[in-house]
């Protein structure tokens, strides 16, 4: 997206164009001659599938809303005759369902991969803080949308989660009734809550170019957490990293069929298909899976206004992470015991999920107090002291002595695409 | 590595739980065996008729089915009633419509267009005719019911396709009535259901054997009954359960060749840089 541009289109017309709108100098080099780090492994892939599954998104909720009725007498009934007499209905709205699922899925990949490969540090940051606002965006569209069927899940999570802002001392209780747009959660939150959830949907596509924009600016990261040093490092874009995220989104598509033609409802709860009943609270209120381990935070601290603050701090955090992490190499491959306590944090995260569905009672309590702790802890102490301490393993010279067969035959980086830039 | 990392972290977890903390000493329901299950599961025509048969006999007293319109009785994946039967089952309800030139409302004869009309008008009135009980539209219920399967199942059944926790619900409850127990004595508006949250449902044992007649020769048991209606039920639910498996099918072959066409483009394409 910078310097000069060696892209002539053949095309008169297209010249005539490129001359006064470069869109086409644009894409060639982003998305053709871009140099990626010919070292990326499978875990790269997924910022690819997101963008796909952002699009998937999009396109199945515009549909929806041609059938959807947003009124808290209609709305249940209106999924249902989506599902019904709507043509293809079942699949739009499974394929929305699902794919939000699948989005998350493929978001959590991204963002522990991102920790694992140290790919928030310098000169990165702006382009992880990017990262973390889509996440939030991405949280509370997921969140709106839950609650559009009006079901009784849809509803309570609605009444749970707005009622976190009563916590908020003196302000609390207006705050929370300008949320409502009444003294309850009613028709004017849901009619809200789906105007936010078409709006957000297309703040996340903003912000996602920004988040590519800045990408393209820095550079991917890589496994070996070491900076592109020449041309050897490199392989351009297309065909090389459009052939492999290509190969991958088909994998993730056919996890998502899995989940989309044969078990459809295997993600949600039963409860969410009884229509919403205000005077009659379900016995387990539970989120959907993504936002469990939040859940966990949330009841794991007894106050409710602390509970409500560590829930967005476990979020904001992430923010910070490129000056909490004080080590200068980025890769966990090079970094032994940050290693371990990466996947003690993954683990950790998997726990608060699991205790996230479980009733806050007794022993569970007591477990998501500790992994509320670690989750912290692992931000705020374990990132700091690590990298003051920690006697990091000898880091290659470069991408390509780290990858190519030593003394072999000079490798044709790049050879199949003549027109690259680097 | 993922996985088993989780399976260790949920053993891990599973092993501190405490008996208390496992409640309810509501029974699991068996897993049947449902023709619709699995990959390439479709309805049993015959039986869903049956079923349709039960609800509107027995069920139907009480229970709507508010969401399905008579013309689905006739949709292909269906209990696989031809148009004119649809029409003659429909026309055997009286639709109330309105209003009128006149600002009347007024009964007609349902026609396929029509949902299948509920036996109360409201909420309040089923309650007032059922001691305070409200029952369930049914339109939705196997997706609406289920039980918790527990670990690992509930990590198993997305690789088994389990999908029939409801209508194994639903074929539970309705198997489920029993005496109660020694010392506890019911109101006349409440049954024992080992199957039900709290045992005490408030709807009296549905159905007795040979109270729907069966003309092909299906035996006329309680637990007949029950298997057909909640194979019913399912079919109310998910009416494009058939159409979502055989497209599913196209689908996974598609992209199965698709995915083995991109991994050896690719395999080509990185060939020279590695």
């Amino acid at each position: 997206m910078s310097g000069h541009s060696s892209y002539q289109p053949q095309n008169r017309l297209l010249r005539w164009f490129e001359a006064r709108l470069p869109v086409g100098w644009l894409i060639h080099s982003s998305f053709v001659a871009y140099p990626t780090p010919r070292n990326l492994n499978y875990w790269w892939t997924f910022g690819g599938i997101l963008s796909f599954m952002l699009t998937v998104q999009i396109v199945t909720g515009v549909v929806l809303t041609m059938h959807f009725t947003p009124t808290a007498t209609q709305a249940f009934d209106s999924v249902e005759h989506i599902m019904r007499d709507v043509n293809y209905g079942w699949l739009l709205r499974y394929l929305h369902a699902n794919g939000g699922s699948m989005f998350f899925l493929a978001v959590y990949i991204h963002m522990f991969r991102g920790l694992y490969y140290g790919s928030y540090k310098e000169p990165r940051e702006v382009l992880w803080i990017l990262g973390v606002i889509i996440f939030f965006l991405m949280m509370a569209s997921a969140f709106m949308g839950y609650v559009l069927p009006w079901g009784q899940m849809s509803f309570w999570a609605a009444t749970v989660i707005t009622n976190l802002f009563s916590a908020i001392p003196i302000f609390g209780k207006g705050i929370t009734e300008w949320l409502w747009g009444g003294y309850a959660v009613d028709n004017p939150t849901l009619q809200r809550f789906f105007s936010l959830h078409y709006l957000l949907p297309f703040m996340i596509a903003g912000v996602v170019v920004l988040h590519v924009w800045a990408l393209h600016v820095v550079g991917q990261n890589n496994p070996t957490g070491i900076d592109v040093k020449s041309d050897k490092d490199t392989v351009p874009f297309t065909p090389y990293a459009t052939a492999k995220d290509g190969f991958a989104l088909v994998c993730f598509l056919i996890l998502l069929a899995w989940f989309v033609f044969y078990i459809p409802n295997y993600l949600s709860h039963p409860d969410n298909y009884i229509p919403a009943n205000p005077l009659q609270t379900p016995p387990h209120i539970v989120p959907e899976w993504y936002f469990l381990p939040y859940y966990a935070i949330l009841r794991a601290i007894p106050s409710k206004l602390i509970g409500v603050i560590a829930l967005f701090a476990s979020i904001a955090v992430l923010a910070f992470l490129p000056w909490l992490d004080t080590s200068k190499v980025r890769s966990a491959r090079y970094r032994p015991l940050f290693r371990q306590f990466f996947w003690i944090f993954v683990i950790c995260c998997i726990g608060l999920g699991y205790l996230g569905s479980k009733q806050p009672e007794g022993l569970y309590v007591i477990a998501a107090r500790i992994l509320t702790a670690y989750y912290f802890l692992y931000f705020l102490v374990i990132l700091p002291v690590l990298g003051l301490i920690e006697r990091p393993k000898a880091v290659p010279a470069s991408i390509s002595e780290a990858v190519l067969p030593k003394g072999g035959a000079p490798v044709a980086a790049g050879a199949a695409a003549p027109d690259r830039n680097g | 590595m993922r996985r088993i990392v989780f399976a260790a972290s949920l053993a891990a977890l599973a092993a501190a739980v405490p008996a208390a903390a496992i409640a309810a000493e509501v029974p699991t329901p068996l897993r049947q065996s449902w023709s619709f299950a699995g990959p390439f599961g479709t309805f049993d025509r015959a039986q869903l008729q049956r079923g349709f048969k039960v609800y509107r006999e027995v069920c139907a007293a009480c229970h709507g089915l508010k969401l399905v319109a008579f013309h689905a009785l006739a949709q292909p994946g269906g209990p696989g009633f031809t148009e004119a039967q649809a029409k003659q089952i429909a026309s055997e309800f009286r639709i109330q419509d309105g209003p009128s030139d006149r600002g009347e409302m007024f009964e007609r004869l349902g026609r396929l267009s029509d949902m299948i009309p509920s036996p109360d008008p409201n909420e309040q009135a089923a309650r007032a005719r059922l001691n305070g009980a409200l029952p369930p539209d049914l339109s939705v219920i196997a997706k609406a019911r289920g039980y918790d399967v527990g670990f690992p199942r509930f990590i198993t059944d997305a690789f088994l396709q389990y999908q029939e926790a409801g209508v194994d619900y639903i074929f539970a409850y309705l198997t489920g009535y029993e005496n109660a127990p020694a010392g506890v004595t019911l109101p006349e508006t409440q049954f024992w259901n080992k199957y039900f949250a709290g045992q005490r449902t408030a709807m009296r044992p549905p159905i007795q054997k040979d109270q729907v007649e069966y003309t092909d020769g299906t035996p006329q048991t309680v637990e007949q009954y029950s298997r057909d209606v909640a194979a019913f039920l399912m079919w109310a639910t998910e009416p494009h359960l058939e159409a979502r498996k055989r497209i599913g099918f196209q689908v996974m072959i598609f992209l199965l060749v698709f995915a083995g066409l991109m991994y050896f483009t690719k395999k080509k394409v990185w060939a020279a840089a590695h």
